[in-house]
């Protein structure tokens, strides 16, 4: 089949996005219909073209790069456009492409002022291009290009339909709209982090030269990792990675423009932030971080568990801190992702297969859940909790899908969000050989900690917003329920969350193989 | 017998020759409704220059030398003059309609314009001294009358005043260096000076030359401690003249400090590699911090162009600690790079900057909010343009970046990491500025009680535009493109 050879397939996916959103550019602002109908027809076909690819995936080889190429691009730097997925980047490259058709379906008629539909598809198609991109690249100057290129579009989405209410930001005694901080906020970290990234890269590259070629293919730097680990400088190496990374995920103490991004941008900007940009930066660690230098890693893993659970403890009572129902969800982000990288820090099989699926799980709930708030927002005008209150009785249907994807991000047995916490503590129980267990094991009763108290703050979320009695201040408001859209955009995601709760070999199928073959992979190098 | 000249190898000069003295002639006879023809001639006359250098580039057929080694038309050369003769040619694009419309004198406009520019093209070939620094004031000369071509406007007076002074010390101080060096070496061609720089290198005396050397390019470069003149000369002086300040005349300056440093004293760089380290990154950071607090655009820009200066001083550092050849000639080649791809964005960015005040009709930032509602396409340029000098990918500044990342780390000792390490910090900070003039024009409403003006359209304003986007936009997805700049002329610093 031609499109599945020479990376056809997978260069479609990244770039078709970007095809659509000059498509919806050309189109005139009159037609809105039009364009609507142009992006949507990108997203469906990028779509469904992820679709095949995970059909048509070997399983039996999944640590294998599939589908992939390996074109000439920069020559004096000797950078490749290498491209593949294995079994690890598959399952965020279909959640990805998912999310991205369910944002354009939700935005069909929920336009955040003002408005401009246009522009906001162009930016969400060439959000996709760096997520796709992010997911499939193989190059380190490559991932670095499309790991950047998700900034732009966010940046502009924080920045044009955000929270347009004030915030004093007190270090500087000035007062500005909260939009313009906290896209602003969003850049800079994130920049921050990804220009010491690329130090490390360039460190990797013109290290690798002794130990064969200079290069900056991951699957070559993986195999000269016993020469990269022993450099006198490869903590530093680590390091600036780590903090490329870090800063996206976000671990604890690097969060702080998380809570700012995820409450001042619109609702579809939260969802795909949620959703696939937090991830670019665990997938980061998984794909070049550890099994470039396993040492390191190894060096460096009690440190990561410790300000994992951190991020699970402070992410939970900041959570119970909140009057701001998308500020809760959003710091709830940095418990859940503090899972993730705990479950990484172990370095064992269990800890990384329950890292993929738990990236998979929170896009997937806490996607929902943005939407969810976004739309109570549009509906009530406030997202403050304190009057919010019996919306369970005043839209029934919006009720249960709270309660429904608040049980699930809780992570209750038998829906998504409980396999990614379960396996981390279990992993973290028995990390990789060489690790302090006590300290990991420390850390596993203290995540199991975080977990009641995430079941606190979501209990007491949809007590505050789903249950009692509504407040007066809406006696005589008609709230129209779910709407169409609302509801062609959410059923998948509801339907994922119960399909991996109760069949985790969805995402785990794929994972497995590969994880199993990256932890040997990493265990033989440290020898 | 006088000496030979291979004509061919001159042609380039010699077709500007031809041209500013077309465009004088042109000047006197032309009635005063038609001067605009001395804008087409200048263009015209760019392009005829254009051919020999694209045939040399291309006939690979190597080195010409003349004069006895003083002149040389080599790839590196080839490359900057190229580079010289488009810069100039979007300049005039962008001049046009800005000389047009204010009735200033076009004839000589051009002339002076052209007369720089064939400065520059001298330079690019000069080995040594003396050729170099006619060279030199042949660039600046005309540009202490350029800066102050608004003649009724204070500032472009102080502009001029300034630009003028300062040009004259810096050149005082460059000939003073100058004169040492042939004093200890005898000579003045470079070969001659650098075979004898290897006794001399440890003489207090021969320090002191390149020293000197080093601070008369400094000025030129708008290098930190020596930056004073240029945000007063950028704002008064007319926009496409700071267009062509900050990007030619500093190119003209970075080309003596590449020749005299890789070429010249490759064997002194003991004394200039720490020199130019500090200088890096002082000029890094002051120019960013400074940029930080700028209210107007053109000042912004200004400091901008001072701190890219040091992005593009810090490759000379790694070439002066290290003594791998390999990544020495990655470094010439990351500095070559990375003014190139620079020229084109930073006069992307001017060109925004004459295009948007014609509906902004202020140089503040704060009016030029809103900009996107009204004017979506300046818009949209100064967006591609500002985030490209800001080296966001996929815009070609991301490359420019990368080298110069990829030449510090090259270097592998830890002084050039630490360098990598404070141009990383400065980068994210230079985002902050370049971000804010986006943010005016995308994300801030339009100020109360602002009437957007109504030019007319200049074509040759927009050609300027749609050229420096494609550059910008095609070598920053295929770097390539770039790339080649910087690996065509490496060769001439390896042997250092």
């Amino acid at each position: 089949m031609e499109l599945l050879d020479n990376g056809t397939v997978l260069s479609l996916i990244t770039f078709l996005p970007l095809v659509g959103a000059l498509v919806v550019g050309l189109i005139p602002r009159a037609q809105e219909e039009a364009y609507k109908w142009a992006a949507l027809i990108t997203a469906l076909v990028v779509g469904v073209l992820s679709i095949v690819v995970a059909f048509v995936f070997d399983y039996g080889d999944s640590a294998k790069f599939q589908f992939g190429t390996d074109l000439s691009w920069i020559e004096s730097i000797g950078s490749n456009f290498h491209i593949g997925v294995d079994g690890i980047s598959l399952p965020m490259l279909v959640l990805s492409a998912v999310i991205t058709i369910l944002a354009i379906i939700y935005s069909w008629d929920h336009w955040e002022e003002p408005r401009n539909p246009k522009a906001f598809l162009i930016l969400m198609l060439l959000l996709e291009t760096g997520m796709n991109g992010t997911f499939v690249a193989l190059d380190l100057i490559l991932f670095f290009i499309f790991f950047e290129l998700v900034l732009l579009p966010m940046y502009f989405m924080i920045g044009i339909w955000g929270d347009k209410s004030p915030r004093t930001i007190a270090m500087f005694n000035l007062t500005t709209e909260t939009r313009l901080y906290a896209s602003i906020k969003f850049f800079l970290f994130t920049l921050f982090g990804s220009a010491f990234m690329l130090l490390s890269f360039l460190g990797l590259y013109f290290n690798s030269g002794d130990a064969g070629a200079r290069t900056f293919d991951i699957p070559k730097l993986i195999e000269m990792a016993p020469h990269l680990s022993a450099l006198p400088i490869a903590g530093w190496l680590f390091a600036g990675m780590f903090l490329g990374f870090a800063v996206k995920v976000p671990m604890w103490p690097f969060h702080t423009w998380l809570p700012d991004a995820h409450t001042a941008a619109p609702t579809v900007g939260s969802v795909l932030l949620a959703a696939i940009l937090l991830k670019l930066g665990s997938y980061g660690f998984i794909r070049i971080a550890l099994p470039i230098l396993p040492e390191q890693a190894m060096q460096w893993a009690p440190t990561i568990a410790i300000l994992a659970v951190i991020g699970i403890i402070y992410g939970s009572l900041a959570c119970l801190a909140q009057t701001d129902m998308k500020r809760l969800i959003a710091f709830s982000s940095v418990g859940h992702m503090g899972f993730v990288m705990l479950g990484i820090s172990t370095m064992t099989e269990a800890g990384i297969n329950a890292a993929i699926i738990g990236m998979v799980a929170h896009g997937v709930i806490t996607g929902m859940l943005f939407f969810v708030a976004g739309s109570m927002h549009h509906r009530y005008h406030t997202r403050d909790m304190a009057r919010l209150g019996g919306n369970a009785t005043l839209m029934p249907k919006m009720g249960f899908i709270l309660g429904f994807i608040a049980m699930a991000s809780l992570g209750l047995p038998g829906l998504a969000g409980f396999w990614g916490e379960f396996m981390a503590l279990l992993g973290a129980f028995r990390p990789a050989a060489g690790l302090p267990v006590g300290l990991f094991q420390t850390a596993m009763v203290i995540g199991a900690v975080g977990t009641v108290l995430t079941a606190g703050y979501l209990l007491w979320m949809l007590q505050k917003v789903n249950l009692g009695e509504p407040k007066e201040e809406w006696a005589g408001h008609e709230f129209h329920d779910v709407d169409k859209f609302e509801m062609a955009a959410w059923v998948p995601l509801l339907l994922a969350t119960v399909a991996i709760g109760v069949y985790p070999r969805l995402v785990l199928g794929s994972t497995n193989g590969a994880v199993k073959e990256l932890v040997s992979t990493i265990l033989e190098n440290l020898a | 017998m006088g000496p030979t000249l291979d004509y061919l190898a001159l042609a380039p000069e010699l077709a500007l020759v031809a041209t500013l003295m077309a465009v004088l002639t042109a000047d006197i006879v032309l009635p005063h409704a038609q001067k605009y023809w001395t804008a087409v001639l200048s263009v015209l006359g760019l392009t005829v220059t254009a051919l020999p250098i694209l045939f040399l580039l291309l006939s690979d057929e190597g080195t010409r030398t003349m004069l006895d080694g003083s002149y040389v038309v080599d790839d590196f050369a080839l490359i900057f003059k190229g580079l010289f003769v488009a810069a100039g040619y979007i300049v005039i694009l962008m001049s046009v309609s800005y000389i047009e419309s204010d009735r200033y004198y076009q004839g000589e406009y051009y002339f002076l314009l052209l007369a720089s520019i064939l400065g520059s093209v001298v330079m690019a070939s000069a080995r040594d001294l003396i050729l170099l620094f006619v060279g030199l004031e042949l660039v600046s000369g005309p540009l202490f009358l350029l800066a102050g071509w608004r003649k009724g406007d204070v500032k472009s007076n102080e502009a001029s005043l300034k630009f003028y002074l300062l040009g004259v010390l810096s050149a005082a101080i460059l000939l003073y260096g100058m004169s040492f060096l042939y004093g200890l070496t005898g000579t003045v061609d470079f070969a001659g000076i650098s075979e004898a720089s290897e006794r001399l290198s440890h003489t207090p005396a021969f320090i002191m030359a390149v020293l000197f050397v080093m601070v008369g390019f400094a000025f030129k470069i708008s290098a930190v401690p020596f930056h004073f003149w240029a945000p007063d000369t950028y704002e008064g002086a007319p926009t496409p003249v700071t267009a062509y300040m900050s990007v030619s005349s500093k190119a003209a300056g970075f080309v003596g400090m590449l020749i005299v440093t890789y070429v010249a004293f490759p064997d002194a760089s003991n004394i200039w590699g720490p020199a130019l380290w500090i200088m890096a990154a002082l000029t890094m950071t002051v120019g960013n911090l400074t940029a930080l607090r700028q209210t107007n655009i053109v000042r912004l820009l200004a400091y901008s162009s001072i701190a890219q200066a040091g992005f593009m001083l810090v490759p000379f550092a790694v070439a002066g600690v290290s003594s791998d050849p390999d990544a020495i000639a990655a470094a010439f080649g990351a500095t070559v790079t990375y003014i190139a791809i620079y020229t084109f964005m930073n006069l992307g960015a001017f060109a925004v900057v004459i295009a948007g005040a014609r509906y902004t009709r202020s140089g503040d930032i704060d009016k030029w909010a809103g900009l996107a509602s009204y004017q979506p396409g300046v818009a949209l340029f100064g967006l591609i343009f500002f985030l490209s000098l800001a080296g966001i990918p996929p815009l070609a500044g991301w490359y420019a970046k990368l080298v110069m990342f990829s030449a510090a780390i090259g270097g592998g000792s830890v002084w050039t990491a630490v360098l990598a390490g404070i141009a990383a910090i400065n980068a994210v900070i230079a985002f902050y500025y370049y971000a804010r003039v986006v943010k005016a024009m995308w994300f801030d409403p339009v100020p109360e009680g602002h009437v957007a003006g109504k030019p007319e359209q200049s074509r040759s304003l927009q050609l300027a535009l749609v050229i420096t986007m494609l550059f910008v936009i095609a070598a920053g997805i295929y770097p390539a493109i770039s790339a080649y700049f910087g690996d065509t002329v490496a060769s001439i610093a390896g042997g250092g």
